[in-house]
């Protein structure tokens, strides 16, 4: 490797080794936690009351689209009825094989808007794609993260699980040796969390906006200079799968806030 | 920024006459400081909310200027003295004729 | 940046060499982490507030957490002691930050019918730094409250 690639790797190995001896992490945890416990209690409030969360308003942008009639007059509402019904439950169970397919909630609205709307399907991280991810989570706020190893979505979880524990990157690190082994050790001043996406999407203090699981993640790549994964590409949804499998039984907090 | 946005008003429907009430108030709007660069290295211009005030049936109770340090999706907390039954309407105005207008009811006895 | 020697076999390769290094340090210039306001810019801010008059300690709370995760949205929390009656009440809250680009943050005015003089808000603190916050009261005088504040940045920024 090159000289600022070595001195990139030598810092971050310096940083990683003196997080490890300053104390012995507990991987051997029984019960996976949010990072939510990891934030201050002004962002917690931040969360927790809707008043104050930035991200209700993406939220509300949902409900207006999901009632909103399409190219051919079908709305969400015209299939699904009362999200607050229909939607319910629905985001603890994504994501999941649908004819086949191993679908993300994102990907699953597009596919119902191309397929039963007559509509385009919406870029990643566009306005209303997170609007309706918001809307659609936000009905299931609460719920255990319900995702299960099933016969179907095998080969799909295995793949997923490969990629956190595969090293990556010119920094040559897997998702497992920070979130895993140094979960609650601090890297840069921030303490690691253990990476649980169950509060997405979320509105992001550093990106000042809302975001979904899937740009995070790419954040996180970057962050050890590999190669980022595609939006809506299956690597990443098989990624999800095996996280959202990981974090199973944690309540979902969507949509959440974060540092 | 597009010229308008979604608003929210929190504060309580109901109130004694006198009593000091609070009301919070948040616009989504990203707040362009003016202080950010393109990745190419060009200056992203300035696009904030400069101004919020608050009528309280006509009477304006409350005003506040906001400059390019307060965050995204502005929020701001603060109270008055719920003197009789009426309208409080809430105005947020700024770069680019971005312009939002809320209202909520009270009732005093 | 590649550490070479200055020292080039011709002078014309030398000249070239200077050229780009001034090129650089004209460059430094107007990156970002030169933009940031000095104390003496939140000074000139504050004076053109009170017009000169002089600022008394006192009255004045300014509450900020002390460690904050990320400086682009912090809970910001004024309140200023004051019976908040027709004769004496707080008319104007002003908040400067001393280590962001441009020191004023907001500004809120006042009335008796406020019932109290406790304004929160969020706000975007660049650096590390002091905030105070200056009160004008329906007599014309000023009070002034602070407080310091340690911005750290999470560790996995986004690059693209």
């Amino acid at each position: 490797m090159s000289k600022p690639q070595f001195l990139w790797f030598l810092a971050a190995t310096m940083i990683l080794n003196s997080a490890t001896l300053l104390a012995a992490s507990d991987s051997s945890k029984s019960k996976p936690q949010s990072s939510y416990e990891l934030m201050s209690s002004e962002n917690k409030a931040m969360q927790d009351d809707p008043s104050l969360n930035p991200a209700m308003f993406w939220v509300g942008d949902g409900e207006v689209l999901w009632n909103k009639p399409e190219k051919n007059n079908q709305s969400c509402a015209s299939c699904h009825g009362d999200a607050k019904k229909s939607m319910r439950g629905i985001a603890t169970a994504f994501p999941k094989m649908m004819k086949g397919k191993l679908q993300t909630l994102e990907g699953q609205i597009n596919q119902c808007r191309v397929s039963a709307q007559g509509a385009s399907a919406l870029a990643y991280e566009s306005k209303d794609l997170l609007s309706l991810t918001a809307y659609i989570a936000y009905q299931s706020k609460g719920m255990p993260i319900a995702i299960k190893e099933t016969p179907e979505n095998k080969s799909a979880m295995q793949k997923g699980r490969q990629s956190f524990y595969q090293r990556m990157g010119q920094l040559n690190l897997s998702c497992a040796q920070c979130h895993e082994d140094r979960a609650g050790l601090k890297l840069g001043g921030s303490p690691i969390p253990q990476g649980h996406p169950n509060a997405y999407p979320i509105y992001r203090l550093e990106w000042q906006t809302l975001g979904s699981l899937q740009r995070r993640l790419r954040n996180c790549m970057s962050g050890v200079r590999a190669q980022q994964y595609e939006y809506g590409s299956p690597e990443m949804a098989q990624l999800e799968l095996f996280l959202a499998w990981r974090a199973r039984g944690l309540p979902l907090e969507s949509p959440g806030v974060r540092p | 920024m597009s010229k308008t946005s979604r608003t929210s008003i929190t504060m309580p429907s109901s109130a004694k006459k006198g009593s000091i009430i609070e009301i919070r108030a948040i616009a989504q709007h990203d707040m362009e400081s003016g202080f950010r660069y393109t990745e190419s290295g060009k200056l992203i211009p300035r696009d904030i909310i400069r101004v919020f005030t608050c009528t309280y049936n006509d009477v304006e109770i409350f005003k506040a200027d906001f400059y390019s340090g307060i965050g995204a999706n502005p929020l701001i907390i603060f109270t008055t003295i719920a003197t009789e039954t009426g309208v409080l309407e809430f105005k947020w105005s700024g770069d680019n004729g971005y312009e939002a207008v809320n209202q909520a009811n009270i009732t005093v006895s | 940046m590649h550490k070479e020697s200055i020292f080039q076999k011709s002078r014309r390769a030398w000249f070239k060499k200077i050229q780009q290094l001034g090129l650089i340090a004209v460059g430094a210039w107007f990156s970002p982490a030169t933009v940031f306001a000095k104390p003496e810019d939140a000074a000139k801010a504050i004076q053109e507030i009170t017009g000169g008059k002089p600022v008394l300690d006192g009255k004045v709370k300014l509450v900020i957490p002390p460690l904050v995760e990320n400086g682009n949205l912090v809970v910001l929390k004024v309140s200023v002691e004051s019976p908040m009656t027709a004769n004496d009440y707080v008319k104007s809250i002003h908040v400067i930050a001393e280590g962001n680009p441009l020191p004023n943050i907001f500004t809120v005015y006042l009335t008796p019918r406020s019932g109290t003089a406790t304004i929160t808000t969020r706000v975007r603190l660049a650096d590390s730094q002091t905030v105070r916050a200056i009160a004008q009261m329906s007599n014309g005088s000023f009070y002034q409250g602070q407080a310091e504040t340690l911005v750290t940045l999470s560790a996995c920024t986004e690059l693209v």
